[in-house]
Order: C-alpha cells, then sequence, then structure tokens
C-alpha cells in the first residue's frame, strides 16, 4: 500500500469513526462499522484488520487510565503500552498524538499541567520501548473534553486518561 | 457628613443604642469592613428629561443607578409607589421633609439631556436627607447616547465613593469564556461584557477552545489561551480591533495561564516542555522569554504584585497545590497557603493587601483571600465547584466561575464581597466562566 492510499484510507475511516462514535475524542469501544459483518474476510481499515487506525483503537487499546492526581502508569496502562508501542513500530506510516486529560475535580490550569505531565508519561514509555520521539506529540486538554459526563469516581476514574490518537504520516 | 444609619449598626458598640440617636451622632458612612447589617434606604426618582428626546434615557439611568447600588448589597432602594413628591425640576429645592418621612436617607437626583447629534448630558446631585444638605457637589457627565449605560454607572460609582469613602468599581467589564452546548460538547468563545452583565460582545468564534482571558491593565487588550493550532498556546487580542496573534509557538510546547504586568510591557505565563510546567516572563516588545521557576514540579497561575515587583504562583513542589511568592526576576519563592487542603489559582488584589484563591478541602471548592504573608486566611465561598478569582478594580468585590455538578453541570459567574456577604449570580445569556475584571474605564 503506498503512502498516499494509507493515508486517503486513514482519513476516510477516522471520518467514519468521528461519525459513529459517541465519545468524539479518541472513542470507546462502542464503534461498530459493520463493513465485515458475514464474510469472515478481512477488510481493509476496518476493525479486523491489525493495521487499521479502528484495531489499534479497539483490540490494541488506545488508552490509559490513572489514579486521582497522578501521572504514573500502572502495570495495566504499561502493558497496553506495549501494545501500542509494537503496533507504532509494525505501522510505521502513523504518527500519533498523545491527549493528557483530568477529571474535573481540580482548577482548570493545574489539570492542564497534570494532563500534559500524563501525556508525557505515555510519550517517555512508548519511546522507551523502540517508537521514535518524533513520531509522537502531545498535548493536554486538562478537563476541557471529559468523555464521561457524571460527577462520581466511576466517571472521573474514565476521564482521567492519555488517549494515543493515530494520524496520518509525515513527522513535522 | 451624612448617612449615619449604617455605621451606627455597624459598630458593635452601638448597637444596642436607638437607631434615631445615633443618627444625629455618627459619621455618615458606610464601613464596609465593619460588616454592614441593614443596607442604607434611598430613594431614586427617575432622573428629569430636559427634552423629550431624554425620556426614556431618564427613567432608564435612574434605574440602572438603582441596580447598581442595591447590587452591592450596601443599599435598599425605596419604591418609587412610597414617594411623596416628585423630582420635576433638577435646580429647584427638594423637599426633604418629604424624603425624610418614609425614610430615604440617600436621595439620588438626576436631569438627562439627548442631543439630535446622539450626545447625551447627565448631571445629578447626592442629597443627605437627614443631615438636610447635599453630600458633595453636583456632577456632570457628557457622553453618547448609546453608551448611556456608562453614563449611569458613572453617577452609581460618584454615590457608592462619596457613601463608602471606597474606590469605584461600577464603570468596568469583563472579559469571560462564554459556554453553550452540552458538558459533553461544549463550544466556548471570548466574549466582553459590562460589570453587571449587559453589553456582550463577542471576540472569538467558537471553532476551537478558548480559556481564562485576562484583561490588560489599560483595558485594551486580552490575553487568553486558545487551541487555534491544535494545541494550547497564549494569544494577544485587541479588543477594539478583535486582531489577535499568537505570542508563544514553540514547536513540542504548551504555554497557558498568561498574565499582564501592572504596566502591561510583560507577560508571565506557564509553559510545559516534556511534560513539566515551569513559569516565564517576555516582554511584549520583543526578546526572549526569561524563565522563572525551574522545578520537577507542576509551577503556575502567576499572578503579579500591583507594584510588579513580586509574583504569586501555584506550585506541587510540596507534594499539594499550594500558593508561593517569588521575585518577579525569579529567585527563591517562599510559600504563603499553610492550611489543610490545596490552593491554587491566587491573584493579587489591584489594593496590594490581600491575595484571593481557589482552595479545594474535604471534596468542596472555595473561593477565599488572605493576607500576602498568608495569614487571616478566609474562606468567602463554598460549593461543588468554584474557581478562578477575579478583583473588581477596587479590590472589595470578587468575580469567580461556579460549576454545578453532574452530567447537566454548567457554569456561571458570581460575584462575592470580601466579606463573604452579598454572594450573586451574574447574569449571562448562557453558561459562562473565567471572568477577569477590567480597570475603571476612563
Amino acid at each position: 500500500m503506498t503512502y498516499l492510499t494509507r493515508a486517503v484510507m486513514l482519513t476516510s475511516v477516522l471520518a467514519l469513526a468521528a461519525c459513529t462514535n459517541p465519545g468524539r475524542f479518541g472513542g470507546g469501544n462502542e464503534v461498530n462499522l459493520g463493513a465485515n459483518s458475514g464474510s469472515g474476510a478481512i477488510v481493509p481499515g476496518s476493525a479486523n484488520d491489525p493495521a487499521s487506525p479502528l484495531y489499534f483503537q479497539q483490540s490494541v487499546g488506545d488508552r490509559v487510565l490513572f489514579a486521582v492526581d497522578q501521572s504514573t502508569l500502572t502495570p495495566e496502562a504499561q502493558a497496553v503500552l506495549d501494545g501500542q508501542a509494537a503496533w507504532l513500530m509494525q505501522n510505521a506510516d502513523y504518527t500519533a498524538v498523545i491527549e493528557g486529560h483530568a477529571d474535573e475535580q481540580g482548577t482548570r490550569e493545574y489539570n492542564l499541567a497534570l494532563g500534559a505531565r500524563r501525556a508525557n508519561a505515555v510519550q517517555e514509555y512508548l519511546v522507551s520501548r523502540g517508537v521514535a520521539g518524533s513520531r509522537l506529540r502531545v498535548v493536554s486538554y486538562g478537563k476541557e473534553r471529559p468523555i464521561e459526563l457524571c460527577s462520581d469516581e466511576a466517571c472521573y476514574a474514565k476521564n482521567r486518561r492519555a488517549v494515543t490518537v493515530l494520524a496520518a504520516g509525515l513527522t513535522s | 457628613m451624612i448617612l449615619r444609619y449604617l455605621t451606627l449598626l455597624a459598630a458593635l458598640w452601638i448597637m444596642a443604642m436607638p437607631a434615631t440617636v445615633q443618627a444625629q451622632n455618627g459619621p455618615l458612612r458606610i464601613t464596609i469592613d465593619e460588616g454592614v447589617i441593614e443596607p442604607l434606604p434611598f430613594a431614586s426618582p427617575d432622573f428629569v428629561a430636559e427634552n423629550t428626546a431624554a425620556t426614556q434615557l431618564a427613567a432608564d439611568i435612574a434605574r440602572v443607578v438603582a441596580a447598581d447600588l442595591t447590587g452591592t448589597g450596601l443599599f435598599r432602594e425605596i419604591p418609587k409607589d412610597a414617594f411623596i413628591s416628585q423630582i420635576t425640576s433638577f435646580s429647584s429645592p427638594v423637599q426633604l421633609a418629604d424624603w425624610r418621612a418614609i425614610n430615604a436617607q440617600a436621595l439620588i437626583t438626576g436631569a438627562v439631556s439627548a442631543g439630535s447629534d446622539g450626545r447625551l448630558t447627565v448631571k445629578f446631585r447626592l442629597y443627605d436627607v437627614f443631615a438636610g444638605q447635599e453630600l458633595g457637589s453636583g456632577l456632570q457627565f457628557d457622553g453618547t447616547q448609546a453608551g448611556w449605560r456608562r453614563m449611569a454607572h458613572k453617577v452609581a460609582d460618584a454615590v457608592y465613593s462619596r457613601i463608602t469613602g471606597e474606590a469605584p468599581y461600577f464603570d468596568s467589564r469583563v472579559v469571560f469564556v462564554a459556554e453553550t452546548g452540552p458538558k459533553g460538547d461544549r463550544k466556548k468563545r471570548l466574549a466582553v461584557m459590562d460589570y453587571d452583565g449587559a453589553n456582550v460582545q463577542y471576540l472569538t468564534d467558537s471553532s476551537s477552545i478558548v480559556l481564562a482571558p485576562r484583561f490588560s491593565p489599560s483595558g485594551d487588550r486580552i490575553l487568553y489561551t486558545g487551541y487555534e493550532t491544535g494545541f494550547p498556546k497564549i494569544y494577544l487580542l485587541d479588543v477594539a480591533s478583535v486582531g489577535r496573534q499568537v505570542l508563544e509557538n514553540q514547536p513540542g510546547t504548551m504555554s497557558f495561564s498568561p498574565r499582564f504586568s501592572p504596566d502591561g510591557q510583560t507577560v508571565v505565563y506557564s509553559l510545559t516542555q516534556g511534560g513539566n510546567t515551569d513559569i516565564y516572563r517576555m516582554s511584549l516588545s520583543g526578546g526572549a522569554p526569561q524563565r522563572l521557576t525551574s522545578a520537577p514540579s507542576i509551577e503556575t497561575a502567576p499572578s503579579f504584585s500591583p507594584d510588579g515587583t513580586q509574583v504569586v504562583f501555584e506550585s506541587d513542589r510540596s507534594g499539594t497545590q499550594q500558593l508561593y511568592i517569588m521575585s518577579a526576576n525569579g529567585g527563591e519563592p517562599r510559600r504563603i497557603s499553610f492550611g489543610p487542603g490545596r490552593y491554587g489559582t491566587p491573584v493579587w488584589s489591584p489594593r496590594g493587601d490581600l491575595i484571593a484563591f481557589t482552595k479545594q478541602s474535604k471534596g468542596r471548592f472555595h473561593i477565599g483571600v488572605m493576607r500576602t504573608d498568608g495569614s487571616e486566611e478566609r474562606l468567602l465561598t463554598a460549593s461543588f465547584l468554584d474557581e478562578g478569582p477575579t478583583w473588581a478594580p477596587n479590590g472589595r468585590v470578587i468575580m469567580f466561575t461556579r460549576e454545578t455538578q453532574g452530567a447537566g453541570g454548567e457554569s456561571s459567574l458570581y460575584s462575592v464581597d470580601i466579606t463573604g456577604r452579598n454572594l450573586k449570580r451574574v447574569r449571562t445569556e448562557g453558561g459562562a466562566s473565567d471572568p477577569s475584571w477590567s480597570p475603571l474605564q476612563n
């Protein structure tokens, strides 16, 4: 597959995902494109194509969660990131933006800085597993982009996250 | 001497005495620090329209003057249907006995003249009804009919200052983040309004996130954090032209939490690099940014002292968010907050005497104030989420963001007196957060 083909495909897949997925910021597990129903064949770009962003999102796992006010990676998080690193090594056309997020229990500025710590922890871990740092960028959204909306720990736990969002090609 | 009534109530030793007796002796002031118990009753009859074109404005201006004063919690307006006499001429002597009879401690009279050229002239007098004399001399303001609310605020400012001895603050604006949409898909844009919520003007669209705008000391520019590039960066916006420029765009970094120095020439802000957030300053006339802190902890939310020599900020170097003060050129900071809980978003009072902050303790958020050495901490509010205080230009009132909990949670603006009294919501069209109060307008 040429870079261009893959980039075009990625764009359309991401666009479709954006339309389908109620959790707009990197998505949840409820995305179902229905593109592969029935046949059992691997449809390029679908969730059962191991080289697809959807596979990365759903099967590898695009996010890790954090304890309150922490940016330390748990063993579970490290296992997910091992998978992300392996996938990124195999799919060298992709770059990624790592988004750091915080729950709403904190002031705006502090949460921006905390989200940056979390995103950075993920970046450093992926680099330690062999992913080129030039393929990864980090951004913090602080508490600006909750995916779960209740004001309980059940929701907070899912909002304290770092999400690895794939982008097409080219390092800058 | 004038409005002795309130002052009397304020002083504890006087409170046991009958109010009528004190009215003869007390100084005519509201002394806010002492905690006024009973608002001062005043009458604000419709201003006299000096020509037909001014009829509506004359009523509107008197209404806004009254709203400004009652909004402080220090004054109580006497309903117009209680009036015994009317004011039909600005220059004729007023029948003070008629106002005394309805217990108006203060009487505000005014006259409005509207020119065909769009100009507006407003005159007013303030009477100490029980002393039987005018308080100060009459004043006249000239402006435009479109700017009639400002004229009303100027009148109210003069009344407020004469009676309380405090600096004025009604003729001011607030920049804030206007919010629409549900919690899971919130749109944010910058907006500016009068301090009382009127005259809203939007400064950006909602295509990318904007956060925490800050007025310049002259009120003509705004600093804020925007995600226009996909990454948080600090921007400078010119209020008149709405033109904006990114100030810090170093690749691989994020910048946020900017604030002006008192002379408007320098910006302090946070820069995040490699996951670590520190405080920097840059001159708006150019030159390399100067790093003020260098620690592996989070250093953010810097705010200058009014003399520009020091910066208060928050840091979690001790393990939790606490407040610190350092020289405006950096150097070893000294910690000033030591109570239980976490302290953030410190803002130095324009008077220099107090620092307002957000405190988190036992699952609640508070807005509080402390002296600059950390003593005399006072919590003014408590709720699920209060944060981001900003000072009125006179250092007497604080505005902040209050957010309600749950999936339907919404942000709104509230204000509170630094005594902790008069907590109230500031009316905005939709959701609102991150207020920053302008200086008094010229």
